[in-house]
């Protein structure tokens, strides 16, 4: 087979999805604190204790879709935790975000020996499987990779995080709070309330993300989210926290990790330069946002000395 | 003592006793006696002087990252990119140091490796400085993304023909770059353990700053923009420039924290050598308070918390350690503005 027909094949699209899953909804959670006015850069500490959650209780009960349900609780428990820290506790939201970090980087370890007696896996789990759509194919595997439930649910929460950001009373809080908290808190807006909304979702969010890599992996290991809270984050700041953009963003970057998956055996050099792309790609938008904001106030100002 | 240092006293010990209770918490529920725990963590670090030389070692390059984090923290920058700095720093001055001709007279070798790490660690904050100084770019975001290209950096240099074939570790220095370890140099009792002459020039580099940081027109200029940009605009002080300072100096200073790893214990980089002690210096930072002694104090207590996690490894998972780190890093900035917020209302009423 070809290098490009490779590229472009049914199972670089499945794979591609299959990625986009943990990258979106990371990243989702991510617009939605950073929406609301409080940084996150916790992402990644909230995918691994939420995916760590998620298989512990599959396990425990047998149910994937129980697993699913305590990822969720895991993920809003530390995203309102971050939320009472910076918005009750006045806490730099980067210091209570890096405290999260560590703790759920060392917690889940610890949890992990705690539980299992294993520093770098759980038992298997099963997740979704799904029995009818059978077959090796890359078609029947993108099949079963669009059909997954994780892969709906994230669709869904895309769309509803655009929805709602932008046409609902609450959407509308969440942004003038994210905006312009003193002018929210004078409108009238329970901006305290607001922000303990709006990033705990963020945080049940982003440890759907955190289950559906468990799943995938049908284990959790320790440290699996591998730097993908951080990509998503990248995602997020390269989109503007837009949840649109975000969420292309993380299906551009899931693309690259599967296309890297596809061609690894012919072009192995390529892959390490491939992983810095995301961070160069945020890096470079960082500067172009600083720029034309430089030109905009050059703008004005030539306006103004008219 | 003043009222705001009495403070800052308290707000660290409601920090450190929190993580304290986290541990115990986490070790009983383990299963395991707390008190037995916590006397093997002691015994294992302080007891004898082994663990003392390697908390010691630990605590050099923890130091040095802290005042890193703490200078960029002084001007009112954040800069998690330590990891990432002395990451890159690691592998450049094991590289320099390999390279060097073998017959190079110390003189000439050393000043030169560890002002390649020094270099280095400052190479990797001029992306996010000139964001910062010239395009409003916040170093927090541009930092982390620094210290991811530097992982997958890393990974490519070692992968690409900078790690000897089939290990992930470089070649190694040539012995006139090598910083003498303590336990050779008369110290005999720290024999075996990791610390060497880094240590003494860790310390120096944070009197250093701390001297720069109060003395000299830049540093103080740095502490002033820290406090208000504003006013210091106003007063007609390059507030850019002296950003930009304090992140290629907080670069260097991070940087230089890959020596003592290097060049004083392993002689050559390898994957994942320093790492952890970058974000560490932050919760070194943040403990220290600004004060020299404070970092060397916070260098020394996260010190023997890493060491201490080795000690008690076969009876409790180490990583009980890094929980601690969190617990304190958030507890302790909790305490602190607590303790601000009682201190406003105060004044007010």
């Amino acid at each position: 087979m070809s290098l490009l027909s490779a590229v472009f094949s049914a199972t670089t699209l499945a794979q591609t999805v299959r990625m986009a899953v943990p990258y979106a909804c990371a990243g989702l959670g991510g617009v939605w604190c950073e929406r609301s006015g409080v940084a996150n850069i916790a992402l990644e500490g909230m995918m691994l204790a939420a995916g760590l959650g998620g298989v512990v209780a599959h396990l425990a009960t047998g149910s994937a879709w129980l697993g699913v349900v305590a990822g969720l609780i895991v993920g809003a428990c530390l995203g309102a935790a971050h939320a009472l820290l910076v918005v009750r506790g006045r806490v730099d939201a980067i210091v209570s975000g890096l405290a999260i970090n560590l703790i759920a980087a060392g917690g889940t370890r610890f949890a992990l020996r705690a539980l299992y007696e294993s520093s770098s896996n759980s038992p298997p789990v099963d997740g979704f499987r799904n029995v009818f759509l059978g077959g090796a194919g890359g078609v029947a595997l993108l099949a079963r990779t669009i059909v997954d439930p994780l892969t709906i649910a994230t669709a869904t929460l895309a769309l509803g995080a655009v929805w709602t950001l932008g046409h609902t009373r609450f959407g509308l809080h969440v942004r003038a709070c994210g905006d312009d908290a003193d002018a929210a808190a004078s409108a009238g807006v329970a901006v305290e309330r607001v922000r303990l909304t709006a990033v705990s979702l963020g945080g049940a969010i982003c440890g759907l993300g955190g289950v559906a890599l468990a799943y995938d992996q049908h284990q959790f290991q320790s440290g699996m989210s591998g730097g993908r809270g951080f990509i998503a984050l990248a995602a997020v700041i390269l989109a503007g926290t837009r949840p649109g953009r975000t969420v292309a963003a993380c299906g551009a970057f899931a693309a690259l990790d599967a296309v890297q998956i596809v061609v690894q055996d012919q072009v192995r050099a390529a892959s390490a330069l491939a992983q810095m792309l995301p961070y160069a790609a945020t890096l470079f938008a960082m500067y172009a946002i600083g720029q034309r904001r430089i030109h905009a106030r050059r703008d004005a100002r030539a306006t103004t000395s008219l | 003592m003043t009222a705001a240092s009495r403070s800052a006293v308290l707000a660290t010990v409601a920090g450190l006793a929190a993580g304290w209770l986290a541990a115990m918490l986490l070790v009983w529920l383990y299963g395991e006696s707390p008190r037995a725990i916590a006397l093997q963590l002691v015994t294992g670090t302080w007891a004898v002087p082994y663990g003392v030389g390697q908390v010691l070692y630990k605590a050099t390059a923890l130091l040095l990252t802290g005042v890193a984090v703490d200078l960029a923290l002084r001007a009112g920058l954040f800069n998690i990119g330590a990891e990432g700095q002395l990451a890159v720093a690691g592998l450049a001055v094991a590289g320099t140091a390999a390279g060097l001709p073998a017959t190079t007279p110390a003189w000439i070798a050393l000043p030169t490796a560890l002002a390649t790490a020094a270099l280095a660690g400052a190479a990797w904050a001029v992306v996010p400085m000139v964001l910062r100084v010239r395009y409003h770019g916040h170093e927090v975001i541009s930092t982390i993304m620094m210290n991811r290209v530097a992982d997958a950096l890393v990974a490519f240099c070692l992968a690409r023909g900078m790690a000897l074939p089939g290990t992930v570790r470089t070649a190694d220095a040539i012995p006139a770059t090598h910083l003498p370890r303590l336990d050779a140099v008369g110290l005999r009792a720290l024999h075996g353990s990791s610390v060497s002459a880094a240590l003494p020039l860790a310390v120096g580099v944070t009197a250093c700053v701390a001297v720069w940081l109060r003395r000299s027109r830049i540093g103080r200029e740095v502490v002033l923009v820290g406090m208000s940009p504003r006013a210091c605009e106003a007063a007609h002080i390059p507030v850019g420039r002296r950003l930009g300072v304090a992140l290629l100096v907080s670069g260097a200073i991070a940087g230089l924290a890959a020596a003592g790893p290097v060049l004083g214990n392993k002689g050559y980089f390898e994957s994942g050598l320093g790492a952890g002690a970058g974000f560490g210096g932050i919760a070194v930072a943040l403990i220290g308070r600004g004060h020299p002694v404070g970092l060397g104090l916070a260098a020394l207590l996260f010190g023997t918390l890493d060491q201490g996690g080795l000690a008690i490894n076969g009876r409790v998972p180490m990583e009980v350690v890094t929980v601690v780190q969190g617990v304190v890093i958030a507890a302790v900035a909790l305490a602190d503005a607590r303790i601000r917020a009682v201190a406003l209302r105060g004044v007010t009423s």
